[in-house]
């Protein structure tokens, strides 16, 4: 085409410039892409007004359930199985329909073992994802870290695992151990003639809050049964020690003339080096049995347990507990594992937070069909009481101070790394979190009381 | 005859079957019982003639029986005259027992046990054997252990069989016996005796005391004196073993450090991370062999182990300097905070591959430890660690200073550019120095899973120490990383038995602070110019 001088007008003509030729006018590509997209979005909201009257209709709107566990960090290594726990039996309700009808929808959060950002991904699942309730938490301080926000945010945390006590929150329920459920009964093993008659006792732990208040109540249930002074020892390690050659050395010189006992509140990875430590020292379980509170089938899966056979653990449920609903939950977790390429797979074992995780989920979904909704108070109000045949046995809730009740077993360690029951308490133990022990002068109660009240 | 005769005849006739009847219905009964469950020959007693045989079978019906007094007797003849066969039967009884006939046959049978396992092959059973027979305190036992001490070959297996039967003597009625007893215990120096002594010592000074309760008091008095005294002798020794014991894990973990910091200047904060890999390593060599090999040849899993976690950590090292710290040298905060990612994707890699829970099985010779003397106990992983820290020393130094490969990298650490002016291939120099680093962090990982734990975590455990050590001792020299970690392993040793781990740490630690304040280039500071 001829160049045309820009600062030339150019009179209109007719055939200059023929759009036939040269294709489409911006204009209408303009006009033609503009209906294509009118036409794709009124399709997409018809077919998402078709979807949410669908939705509607059937009522099918998931219920979220939050899990707030650490998938990575220094305790990745045990709450890894309690996030895989609760999506199994999130997997199993929604298989049979749902609660009330409506699915289940997991939000699973990862705070990486760090304890202040358990407390922002807690703030994140109950104000940005509007969970019912949140499965979390697994060490005290991650705990009491999340507790300001649940409470200020009228949250509910379902939390599994056995802890120190002194605590009663209206917005945590705990399906765990108190004290009086696990380490008092376990003391009293050891003291009675079927335990062994044991009259020293050695209390060693981890330098961190659980340890430092559990030994605080078992020296004052000792005191109280007239224990002498001098047969009560108290020491304490950092976390990740390895070194234990001194402390076996004092053991060993402690339990000289037989009657001692070693009530262990060592958590996470320096358990190894002690047991082995132990062993290798020439100390035998008949000289001085270890009673431990903090270890699991699950960290037995990680340690050489020929230094360990012999010795003991108190807990309120074990793998090898002879009911058929446990086989059956023994069988469905290992396949679950499998089945999902979890590390491990069929090797895996079940242990006492995974069993408390498990019945967990289930007094949550009891509780939101009794209220009949989802809301925090109601669903609250529908727990306290409420009864569950757990894999262990059947299990209660008690009727105000937001624990469980559980029983109590005495196992001792086997080769093969489960444990064999050697003593069981008589039926359903009440939860005490203010041990009478240490504070004989309070209680826990949101039914009479505003919780943590004088008696 | 006469009818009433024959009715005589008769009536002593049924009388005579009656009698005989009820004696066959009793044995009957008995044996009923004996041989309701599973069958067994009754050799185990040998060629002994029949009438001892039943008087155990007496017992052992006895033993079941309402009156205490009969089940005590029934007991103690069963202690005299059993042994272990009679166990499984023991067994069986207790299975259908109540409560309080269990607690009574228990004990019997834990002693019937021990007697057998007096003559068990393995020292350590036997051992063990002797000293539950020493504390059960029943007198029966001590012909046993005579009989056992007479013929057993290993020292302590002896001293142990000794000490229980002054044990059980120290509780007897007889006041020269219990003297006896307590000279004995002293002589053997045996701790397990004091509390018993303090109790007659008590016994003796109080204000109702007896003639003989006081000569055995004089008697336990002089044997605490002694125990006491070797006490305090063992426990020095012991600490000092202790302190070398962690002062040979501190030098390990530091060697490889000492080298790449020292020698390089390069802050490697995935130290830690290679041990780990070394470990890692093992443990997969443990699998192996138990996945490919038979179970008599697993304990060579440990020395095959050993050149699998060098290369394996080396090969890793050597990843790492060419990708990572070739592009950072001479900029020590670049190179710290990028191995610590390094560090950061191996801990998640190995949580993420392996899972969190791996067990290394320690090899049957390192397990368990050897007395060399009265209340010194020696375990022989440590023994092993304290030997290989040694050899990895003497290793180090005839390569560093006695070998070419040794010179050129002293050269190239020393004066870079000159180096490379003579012709020394420095980046290969770097490469190696760095990797050989690295296979010394793996071959401390190796020797750890004997110690302690195999995780993903294992690595921050020691990466502190590591530098600590490093640090004190003085950055480039290798005398400098034994002489502190010497230092610092048998300081830690010597406060922890008063102040508890927890303060002995802090202790240490505030030290280390307060030594380099005053020599901030450490113990064996590099003299002379600064070339770099």
């Amino acid at each position: 085409m001829e160049t045309k001088k820009p600062n030339e007008a150019s009179p209109v003509e007719a055939d200059s410039v023929a759009p036939s030729d040269a294709g489409p006018s911006r204009r209408e590509l303009l006009v033609q892409g503009s209906k294509v997209a009118a036409g794709i979005g009124v399709a997409a909201l018809l077919g998402n007004l078709g979807n949410w009257a669908l939705s509607y209709a059937a009522g099918k709107e998931p219920i979220k359930f939050g899990v707030l566990h650490s998938l990575s960090g220094t305790m990745a290594i045990s709450e890894v199985s309690l996030r895989d726990t609760v999506l199994m039996a999130v997997e199993e309700i929604n298989a049979k329909g749902g609660v009330m009808g409506r699915p289940i929808e997991t939000v699973v959060v990862d705070p990486a073992s760090n304890w202040d950002l358990f407390a922002e991904k807690a703030k994140q699942l109950l104000l940005q994802d509007k969970v019912a309730v949140v499965f979390g938490c697994w060490t005290s301080v991650s705990r009491k870290s999340v507790l300001p926000v649940f409470e200020k945010n009228n949250g509910l945390l379902f939390y599994p695992v056995q802890y120190e006590g002194e605590e009663c929150s209206r917005n945590v329920f705990y399906t765990g151990a108190a004290p009086n459920q696990q380490a008092v009964p376990a003391v009293d093993y050891l003291m009675s003639k079927e335990g062994g008659g044991y009259t020293k006792y050695y209390l060693l732990g981890t330098d961190y809050v659980y340890p430092r208040t559990t030994n605080k109540i078992l020296r004052a249930m000792l005191l109280a049964k007239k224990v002498p002074v001098d047969r009560i020892m108290e020491e304490y390690t950092p976390f990740h020690h390895q070194d234990y050659q001194t402390i076996c050395g004092k053991i060993k010189k402690f339990a000289a003339g037989g009657g001692a006992c070693v009530i262990s509140t060592i958590n996470g990875d320096s358990n190894v080096p002690f047991y082995k430590e132990f062993a290798n020292q020439g100390l035998r379980a008949e000289d001085a049995p270890i009673m431990a509170f903090s270890v699991a089938e699950d960290e037995l899966r990680g340690m050489d347990t020929s230094a360990l056979v012999g010795h003991l653990a108190a807990w309120n449920y074990y793998q090898s507990v002879d009911t058929p609903q446990n086989k059956q939950f023994v069988a469905n977790f290992k396949a679950y594992c499998k089945k999902n390429n979890l590390p491990d797979g069929d090797k895996r074992v079940t242990d006492d937070p995974i069993e408390a995780a498990y019945f967990g989920v289930y007094i949550v979904k009891q509780a939101i069909e009794k209220a009949g909704s989802i809301e925090v108070d109601k669903v609250r109000k529908a727990v306290y009481g409420s009864k569950f045949l757990a894999p262990g046995g059947e299990i209660m809730m008690d009727a105000a101070n937001h624990h469980t009740y559980r029983p109590v077993l005495i196992g001792e360690i086997l080769a093969d790394g489960q444990f064999k029951v050697v003593s069981r308490s008589k039926g359903l133990v009440k939860p005490e979190p203010w041990s009478e022990f240490t504070n004989p002068d309070k209680g826990c109660d949101w039914i009479g009381h505003q919780g943590t009240y004088q008696k | 005859m006469s009818t009433s005769f024959v009715c005589l005849v008769e009536a002593q006739f049924i009388v005579m079957i009656i009698s005989l009847g009820r004696t066959v219905a009793a044995l009957g009964v008995v044996g009923l019982f004996l041989f309701s469950g599973p069958t067994r020959t009754i050799a185990a007693d040998g060629p002994v003639a029949a009438p001892p045989t039943s008087s155990i079978e007496q017992a052992l019906t006895q033993v079941t029986s309402e009156d205490e007094s009969v089940r005590e007797a029934a007991i103690r003849l069963l202690i005299e005259q059993g042994d272990a066969s009679l166990v499984p039967r023991l067994e069986e009884i207790r299975a259908t027992a109540d409560r309080s006939i269990r607690q009574a046959i228990k004990p019997l049978m834990d002693l019937l046990k021990n007697r057998a396992k007096l003559t068990s092959p393995s020292a350590d059973v036997r051992r063990s054997a002797a000293t539950d027979l020493g504390s059960s305190g029943n007198p029966s036992v001590i012909p046993w252990l005579d009989a056992a001490m007479a013929n057993e070959p290993n020292k302590w297996v002896r001293y142990t069989m000794e000490e229980s039967v002054a044990l059980i003597k120290l509780a007897a009625d007889d006041p020269s016996i219990k003297a006896a007893a307590a000279d004995k215990l002293g002589e053997l120096g045996s701790q397990n005796a004091v509390p018993l002594m303090n109790q007659l010592v008590a016994a003796g000074t109080g204000a109702e005391a007896t003639e003989s309760q006081k000569m055995v008091a004089k008697a336990a008095v002089a044997a605490i004196d002694r125990i006491e005294t070797w006490a305090v002798w063992s426990n020095v020794i012991e600490t000092f073993f202790r302190g070398v014991s962690l002062s040979s894990v501190l030098l390990i973990m530091s060697l490889g450090l000492a080298i790449v910091f020292g020698l390089m200047g390069v802050i490697n904060m995935a130290h830690g991370e290679l041990m780990m890999v070394g470990a890692y390593a093992t443990f997969v060599t443990q699998q192996c062999f138990t996945a490919w090999f038979s179970a008599d040849v697993f304990d060579w899993y440990f020395p095959a182990a050993l050149p699998v976690s060098f290369l394996v950590a080396a090969v890793f090292g050597w990843v790492l300097e060419a990708t990572v710290i070739r592009f950072l040298y001479g900029r020590p905060l670049e190179t710290m905070l990028a191995t610590w990612g390094v560090s950061l994707v191996l801990m998640q890699a190995a949580r993420v591959y392996f899972g969190d829970l791996t067990a290394v099985v320690a090899p049957g010779p390192l397990r368990g430890g050897a007395q060399v003397m009265v209340g010194v106990y020696l375990p022989y992983n440590r023994i092993f660690i304290i030997a290989l820290s040694i050899i990895c020393v003497l290793g180090i130094y005839f390569t560093l200073f006695r070998s070419n490969l040794g010179l050129r990298v002293r050269a190239v650490t020393q004066n870079r550019n000159m180096s490379a002016c003579l012709g020394i291939p420095t980046r290969k120099v770097d490469s190696y120095t760095f990797a050989f680093g690295s296979g010394l962090a793996g071959i401390a990982g190796w020797a750890l899973t004997m110690v302690g734990n195999v995780d993903p975590g294992l690595g921050q455990n020691y990466i502190v120490d590591a530098f600590m050590v490093v640090v004190t001792g003085g950055v480039g020299k290798l005398a400098g990383t034994i002489v502190a970690s010497l230092g610092i392993g048998g300081l830690n040793k010597l406060i922890e038995p008063y102040s508890g781990a927890v303060y002995g740490k802090v202790f240490i630690l505030v030290l280390v602070i307060l030594f380099l304040q005053w020599r901030p280039a450490g113990l064996f500071a590099m003299k002379g110019r600064d070339v770099d």
